[in-house]
């Protein structure tokens, strides 16, 4: 459907500064709103809306092997078996909860901090500026097998550094506790820098009256940023939540480029995502995987609702 | 006003931390890509070794990295420029007639798990015989760069003055002629902004190439993990392949960080 709208949108050419008269340019400007918002959307509706149709369909159904084999309808029986299955799926639900809610307390704190700290103008901001865009801009993929090199257990940096100041190696990555740790930590060193700048752009933006104003009043700097600074920043705090939380929630090229498939070996480091991706390319068992997928969609929703209304609740 | 000088030296030595912290990590994966292995499990070479080149003529040669470079810069730049041309228009529509929730449905593809399209998509593309080819790598990777590019053009024309538009009308152009000779040229920064970031996101994707490439398609973050065997990983070629992947995309972005920037951070002072 997109593909036959899209190049009409730049065919109405004026071929020099005098009004067009042909019936076709007047019905283009007349229409233009749906003439040029129509294609993106329907190039996004076709991509999702059939996608979770099927998936929901498909979660009725007892689908795998091959989506084309025979499947038959099981009514709501997956849903049963996913929600009492307290081996894989509420460990997977858990580990979400915990991997999203972790890096998030440390991204925006860590990313408050360093916020502040760049606030006011400095020498050498240029270079502090450069260190914090690199992790950002670096492949995921990528920054996961880096990860992996520097936490071997053997050959690692970071039990030689441990080593250096007299603490025994770690497992980091390869222990089945200090997986999920070591992964959030991944995390968190790649995406704080996102954090720092949204933070960033929102003091930026802040005017400097209300800060004057309590530091007349006698404010000590902590004050200042807990009652001004914080209460007028909060805005943008959420809205660096809710753009990293959206993220987290759907961690997968770290965890896949350092655990592979699984989640690792006891799925250690196994998010609901990394469980919907195994259920439905490793093992094609697409009933149970779709089920997985819509209540994590469910998820993701309830979470966005809950942020964006908070957000209203704020009084913006 | 003028920070206090205690607090000076606070800042300092707590942004060289932050700096270390953050750099570090980069440097090491570049230094052991220009270790031999034997020199990576050696902790005596760990900081002075005598660098090869062995690791890049691995990438390159045997591994035929050319080609998926090739791959990946062809995939990210088809898909940013579709990307453009469907998402500029549609999000000066958006800003300028306040399609809140039309713009919501291009947004959702932010939001929903790729996991949940990928089965469907596999599904309807194989049936169709486009998996392993590139228009369908391109039509994902579409996904992942259009609402990005929405979202940054639209709060773009949100802060770009209507006046212009509407003395070019005065003056006998169309409204689409006014979008095409003024509105356009004007937002060339704009279109900058999320070409860039559409470009860098799309090079990095990876879920999606992971399932709809095939071996002659394979783009640089799925070729990554040609490296790591079942039983031992190459640590050299790793590392040198992921500095392939991660460099240019890095010398990029800091070229034009004035626009990574802006793009970044897009609509987080208006709340």
């Amino acid at each position: 459907m997109s593909a036959v709208i899209t190049p009409r949108t730049d065919s109405p050419e004026a071929p020099a500064a005098f009004p067009e008269t042909s019936a076709w340019s007047r019905w283009a400007n007349e229409h233009r709103k749906w003439l040029f918002a129509a294609p993106a959307m329907a190039f996004v509706a076709v991509l999702i809306i059939f996608p979770v149709a099927w998936t929901g369909y498909l979660s009725l159904t007892d689908a795998e092997g091959s989506v084309r084999a025979e499947s038959e309808f099981i009514g709501f029986q997956n849903y049963l078996d996913v929600l009492t299955d307290t081996d894989r799926f509420w460990p997977a639900v858990w580990r979400t909860v915990l991997f999203t809610g972790v890096v998030l307390f440390f991204e925006v704190v860590l990313g408050m901090a360093i916020a502040l700290l760049l606030w006011r103008p400095f020498r050498g901001e240029k270079w502090v500026r450069v260190a914090i865009l690199l992790p950002l801009v670096a492949t995921p993929v990528a920054v996961g097998m880096m990860w992996r090199l520097i936490f071997d257990p053997n050959i690692g940096m970071a039990n030689q550094l441990l080593g250096w100041i007299g603490i025994g190696p770690q497992p980091w990555l390869a222990g089945q506790h200090s997986a999920l740790p070591t992964t959030m930590f991944i995390d968190i060193w790649q995406w704080t820098p996102m954090v720092v700048l949204i933070l960033l752009a929102g003091l930026t933006a802040l005017s400097d009256e209300p800060q004057e104003a309590a530091r007349i009043d006698g404010a000590s700097s902590w004050q200042r940023f807990r009652h001004v600074t914080l209460p007028l920043l909060m805005p943008t705090v959420i809205v660096a939540i809710l753009l990293r939380g959206i993220d987290a929630l759907k961690t997968f090229d770290i965890l896949y480029a350092t655990k592979g498939r699984g989640g690792g070996s006891f799925h250690e480091v196994e998010t609901l995502n990394v469980y919907a991706y195994g259920l439905s390319f490793d093992y094609n068992d697409y009933g149970v995987s779709s089920t997985v997928l819509i209540i994590f969609f469910l998820i993701i929703i309830g979470v966005m609702w809950a942020l964006t209304y908070r957000k209203k609740g704020l009084g913006r | 006003m003028k920070p206090s000088k205690p607090y000076r030296v606070f800042r300092t030595s707590a942004l060289v931390v932050v700096v270390f912290a953050l750099m570090a990590p980069l440097l090491w994966m570049i230094a052991a890509s220009f270790k031999t292995n034997v020199d990576i499990y050696d902790t005596a070479k760990a900081f002075v070794f005598s660098p090869s080149l062995k690791n890049y003529e691995t990438v390159l040669q045997q591994a035929n990295y050319l080609q998926f470079i090739g791959n990946s810069l062809w995939v990210a730049f088809a898909a940013t420029v579709l990307s453009l041309l469907l998402g500029v228009p549609a999000a000066y529509s958006m800003s300028r007639f306040n399609m809140k929730n039309s713009a919501l449905v291009v947004l959702m593809a932010r939001v929903i798990p790729g996991v949940s399209l990928l089965v469907p998509w596999y599904y309807v593309f194989s049936n169709l015989k486009l998996v392993g080819g590139f228009s369908v790598l391109i039509l994902s990777h579409m996904f992942v760069s259009l609402p990005l590019i929405v979202y940054i053009m639209m709060g773009y024309f949100d802060g770009l003055p209507t006046e212009l538009e509407e003395a070019a009308l005065v003056d006998g152009l169309t409204h689409i002629g006014a979008f095409r000779r003024i509105t356009l040229p004007l937002s060339v920064p704009g279109v900058a902004t999320a070409g860039i970031l559409s470009f860098i996101f799309s090079w990095n994707n990876f879920m999606f190439a992971l399932v709809l490439s095939g071996s002659d398609t394979k783009t640089l973050p799925v070729a990554i993990f040609d490296f790591v065997g079942y039983a031992s990983i190459d640590w050299g070629g790793l590392m040198a392949a992921a500095t392939v992947v991660t460099l240019p995309i890095m010398l990029i972005a800091l070229f034009v960080q004035k626009y990574v920037v802006s793009g970044l951070t897009a609509g987080a002072t208006k709340g």
